[in-house]
């Protein structure tokens, strides 16, 4: 039994290793370039790079919310988010002017802040993110791993909430990835992060096919 | 924190690939689409294919050349975006903003720009306000002149083009490169070692990576690499004779205490 993985293609970046890594690792997968789509599916992914604006602009616009808010919030579908995909579940964002997110994750996108001296931006290249205990992402990975990033922006959120969590470090902590029951989200790309990225998205696979 | 990347440098030449010595000698040793599964095993930090075919004719009469579909670069670029799961850089006769794009589409993260950046040089500028700039990656190939000098060299190493190796580092970094892929002309192919001080003076000069190659024979060659500035480094050789370079060239860096990724 494989369960079918739609990935949003919405116009928020190049989905094709998503799909590929996907692919590779034998899951059946749908490119969603609507919503409708997402209704057959049984996992969505939601992967992302650009502004946070643009981003949220892309759902609107193209009738993506009400969807995700049916199938992930409402059926309970698994859901990953990676890099602008997880930025645009928060509460809003502070790139450029304030703008809504689709506010299932408590918290700012705001440009990485450094605790001491700036470093240079965008953040990129393989830095670690310290495993969080009960994770359903991360199952064996250890304690530790290195992922690819790629960004400028982050979730920033001043309460601990009840979800799991991970963080990394780049010259202050921001949020690598955080789990809320169904909904997982993920700043680093699991696509390119070698064999950590693709257990990572085996885990994800093995929730929808769980469910 | 960042770990210093360690990067393998595929060279292909008329859909083949091969291994080089002073930009001169170049030696088959495979196919592409074979091998894409084995360099995706390697425990590395990304990988860069780099196109060094002469003319625009891919048929070498080779019967092995024909397996898959080997008859562009493109197709070929496809095939290993299918089975790569780290960081792609694409390069060798990319001319225009269609080129890059016509990579992009097929799985490369990034490009790179050698001969069409030192003849065009708002290229660099128009990849990095279309793609953004950590996509665009100038490869910049240096001889030593008689007195010292580093010269910039194009077309494979053939043509001279008078210009400073630094100052053309500086330049490609003010117009928009994201990061630069430097080559040592005359240590290519040897194993002696990169050029460090090469590497040492354009990393001061410049704010982006500077990704050191050409030379490394030794896994020790890296961490001269990294102490003279280099943010990654890169080897083309090294992978075909030496058997689990990257396990141990990874452990030489993090023996002398580079951040590394296991």
């Amino acid at each position: 039994m494989s369960a079918t993985i739609a990935v949003i293609s919405c116009g928020i970046g190049n989905i094709r290793s998503v799909v590929n890594a996907f692919e590779y690792l034998g899951c059946k997968v749908v490119v969603a370039e609507a919503p409708a789509l997402l209704h057959e599916a049984d996992a969505v992914v939601l992967p992302g790079v650009g502004a946070f604006k643009a981003g949220m602009a892309n759902l609107q616009a193209g009738g993506w919310i009400p969807a995700l808010e049916q199938e992930v919030l409402g059926s309970k579908k698994p859901f990953l988010g990676i890099c602008l995909g997880m930025q645009l579940l928060a509460t809003e964002g502070f790139e450029g002017s304030r703008t809504p997110g689709l506010g299932w994750i408590e918290g700012q996108v705001r440009e990485l802040r450094f605790d001491g001296d700036a470093l240079r931006l965008p953040h990129i290249g393989w830095n670690n993110v310290t495993i969080p205990p009960h994770s359903v992402l991360y199952q064996k990975l250890g304690g530790e791993a290195d992922f690819y990033f790629v960004h400028s922006y982050a979730i920033y959120a001043e309460s601990a909430a009840d979800d799991t969590r991970a963080y990394c470090d780049y010259g202050g902590r921001f949020l690598a990835s955080v789990e809320r029951e169904n909904v997982c989200g993920v700043q680093f790309h699991p696509e390119r992060s070698h064999k950590a990225g693709l257990k990572l998205l085996g885990n994800f696979a093995a929730m929808a096919n769980r469910s | 924190m960042l770990k210093t990347r360690l990067i393998p440098v595929l060279l292909l030449r008329n859909g083949l690939l091969v291994r080089s010595e002073l930009f001169s000698i170049h030696q088959i040793i495979g196919n592409p689409i074979n091998e894409v599964k084995r360099f995706n095993e390697w425990n590395v930090d990304e990988l860069v294919y780099l196109d060094i075919s002469a003319g625009d004719s891919y048929d070498t009469g080779r019967e092995d050349h024909r397996v898959g579909s080997l008859s562009d670069p493109l197709s070929i670029l496809e095939a290993v975006g299918k089975n790569c799961f780290m960081p792609l850089t694409w390069g060798g006769r990319i001319r225009s903003i269609e080129d890059m794009r016509n990579c992009f589409v097929r799985g490369a993260d990034k490009i790179s720009i050698n001969s069409a950046a030192v003849a065009n040089p708002r290229l660099i500028a128009d990849g990095a306000d279309t793609f953004g700039r950590q996509a665009i990656v100038v490869s910049i190939d240096v001889k030593r002149s008689a007195d010292g000098r580093c010269e910039v060299y194009t077309e494979g190493g053939r043509t001279a083009t008078g210009y400073d190796a630094v100052e053309w580092a500086a330049r490609a970094e003010s117009l928009g490169a994201g990061e630069i892929l430097l080559q040592s002309i005359d240590r290519d192919g040897t194993g002696s070692g990169y050029d460090v001080e090469l590497v040492s003076e354009v990393s001061r000069a410049l704010t982006i990576p500077v990704i050191a190659c050409s030379g490394v024979g030794m896994y020790e060659h890296y961490a001269a690499g990294v102490r003279a500035g280099a943010a990654a480094v890169a080897a083309a050789n090294i992978w075909h004779f030496r058997e689990l370079s990257d396990r141990n060239g990874k452990r030489a860096m993090a023996r002398a205490g580079i951040p590394v990724r296991l």
